[in-house]
């Protein structure tokens, strides 16, 4: 059992962290970096999958990178980029270099990242790759046939929007991967505890643990460029102003005071958090001792 | 030609689960074509339903269902029996479902399966899409295709890019997912969403040889006027 896994079954508060592969090969920035400044204070770490349909690393790469030194990397798969072939063989590859969290996602458009004119796949989906995973477990794969030797403590886990309008879509998503075999969700980025609470209100009933995200607010102008192009992220008024009234020297303190005051009003309302830093990994554990976490 | 086959009987049973009744809308173009609509086929279905604890409010065969003023000025002569039905099954192509769905505010269910145009798109001037994906999803969807509505065609729901109810991919699109949303919502027909198979096969947008072998493609096998070969032009030189 993952110690993901373990920490969730046994009703712990659990931390996550996420680093995002470089593109080109030149490790130093995240693995001596980003994973360094996190690693003691997260139970894993998410590594993105071409993130932003920008071409990188591949995620299992890294993860591979991740378990070999003892941590615990959770694999974050979009069906962006590969068939179901492609998908299952490397989910199979991850499970025998050490790997058993697994993330499902879509994955953004094609349209979106750095190769626009290349061909978008979604032969599955962030559900139909819950399927699969489900199945491997079992010991089938998604055509039906056996498995020699079966990766059975792999947990799939999924991602959800507290913030989306319509909620109703995302609990029923949700509730449709959790039927797929979702056993963990991590939200995208959420700022307004009262959103928060409204969304956990309705989905605690699922009974499955929900890591609330957070994405580290650097100052005014990122939280208007989530507003503006982040879809079902709203950034409050509360938190752009004191960012932009701050001098730039003060940025990051006051940054950290009030992603601090978000998460103390948030954790009683789950079981968890997910922490996406984007390149303030330093700032984590100074965050979390605020928080007492 | 629109090549559409038709769905198997269970399936069709399936999609009208909840339903005591329905109306049948049929197309007269392509379907009758390829052997999958047309009277005879609404006949059958005709018969089908009611042996299977269904009642056929009526029927109607529409030149081209590809044509939505065509549609709405022969619709119009079945209103008291459009009224009394709970569904309406289209024997059509995807397009013809979808149009019938804009017409009618009645939850539509397509009878067929569309699989590739292979060129021909019948002569739809308006903004529904059909990409014959073989598995006609329209009666879970309300009657709005996730293939061709969904920039990244998916069929398990709205991804995380949705926006103002717009599309990640382009400020403007509409995103699909959510005009299924809230046509479901209308319809209070949200629970179709848990219906779907979470996989899709691919191999249905092949047409095989079977399906190519209907009459009007036949009909392009025939040539009206043979020219001579060329070594008896010489021989006869």
């Amino acid at each position: 059992m993952s110690r993901l896994q373990e920490s969730l079954e046994q009703g712990k508060f659990t931390i996550t962290g996420e680093v995002g592969p470089p593109k080109g090969v030149d490790l130093h920035h995240c693995m001596d970096e980003e994973v360094s400044y996190i690693k003691d204070r997260v139970v894993a770490i998410n590594v993105t999958d071409n993130q932003s349909s920008v071409m990188r690393i591949s995620s299992l790469s890294i993860c591979a990178l991740l378990a070999q030194q003892g941590l615990e990397p959770i694999l974050q798969i979009t069906c962006r980029d590969r068939n179901r072939l492609g998908i299952q063989g490397d989910i199979l590859g991850a499970y025998v270099l050490g790997i058993r969290n697994i993330l499902a996602l879509t994955g953004d458009h094609n349209t979106a990242g750095d190769h626009p004119d290349s061909k978008p796949v979604y032969d599955l989906d962030s559900v139909s790759l819950l399927t699969a995973l489900t199945s491997l477990k079992n010991g089938k794969d998604l055509a039906g046939e056996e498995l020699n030797g079966i990766p059975e403590d792999i947990i799939p886990g999924a991602i959800v929007t507290p913030g989306a309008d319509p909620v109703e879509m995302q609990l029923i998503k949700m509730e449709i991967k959790i039927e797929a075999g979702a056993r963990f969700f991590q939200t995208q980025a959420i700022y307004d505890p009262k959103v928060f609470e409204s969304f956990m209100n309705k989905a605690s009933r699922y009974k499955v643990p929900v890591l609330c995200g957070i994405v580290i607010i650097k100052s005014a102008g990122m939280a208007k460029y989530m507003n503006n192009f982040v879809p079902g992220v709203q950034v409050p008024d509360t938190m752009i102003t004191p960012l932009k009234e701050a001098s730039k020297e003060d940025r990051p303190k006051k940054s950290i005071e009030l992603m601090a005051e978000f998460i103390k009003e948030v954790k009683p309302m789950c079981q968890g958090l997910h922490i996406m830093a984007m390149g303030w990994e330093r700032y984590v554990p100074e965050l979390l001792d605020i928080c007492d976490l | 030609m629109v090549v559409s086959v038709p769905k198997p009987a269970e399936e069709l049973l399936e999609m009208l689960d909840g339903y005591k009744n329905m109306f049948i809308v049929a197309c007269g173009g392509c379907p009758v074509g390829c052997d999958s609509g047309g009277m005879k086929r609404v006949d059958e279905l005709t018969e089908f339903f009611p042996q299977n604890g269904k009642e056929v409010t009526g029927n109607v065969l529409i030149d081209f269902l590809c044509n939505k003023a065509l549609v709405g000025s022969k619709l119009i002569y079945h209103l008291k029996k459009l009224k009394k039905s709970q569904a309406v099954l289209v024997v059509s192509c995807g397009i013809g479902v979808q149009a019938t769905g804009k017409m009618v505010d009645i939850p539509v269910v397509p009878a067929n399966d569309t699989l590739s145009s292979q060129g021909m798109q019948g002569l739809w001037p308006s903004s529904e899409r059909c990409a014959g994906c073989g598995t006609c999803y329209l009666a879970f969807t309300g009657g709005i295709c996730p293939i061709t509505s969904c920039s990244k065609s998916l069929i398990n729901g709205m991804c995380g890019g949705q926006h103002d109810g717009k599309c990640e991919v382009e400020t403007e699109r509409d995103c699909g997912w959510n005009l299924i949303y809230l046509r479901l919502k209308e319809v209070g027909k949200l629970d179709n969403l848990k219906k779907i198979p979470h996989l899709r096969d691919f191999r249905k947008m092949d047409v095989s040889d079977k399906e190519r072998h209907t009459t009007r493609w036949a009909l392009e096998k025939e040539v009206i006027y043979e020219a001579p070969k060329q070594s008896s032009e010489k021989e006869e030189a």
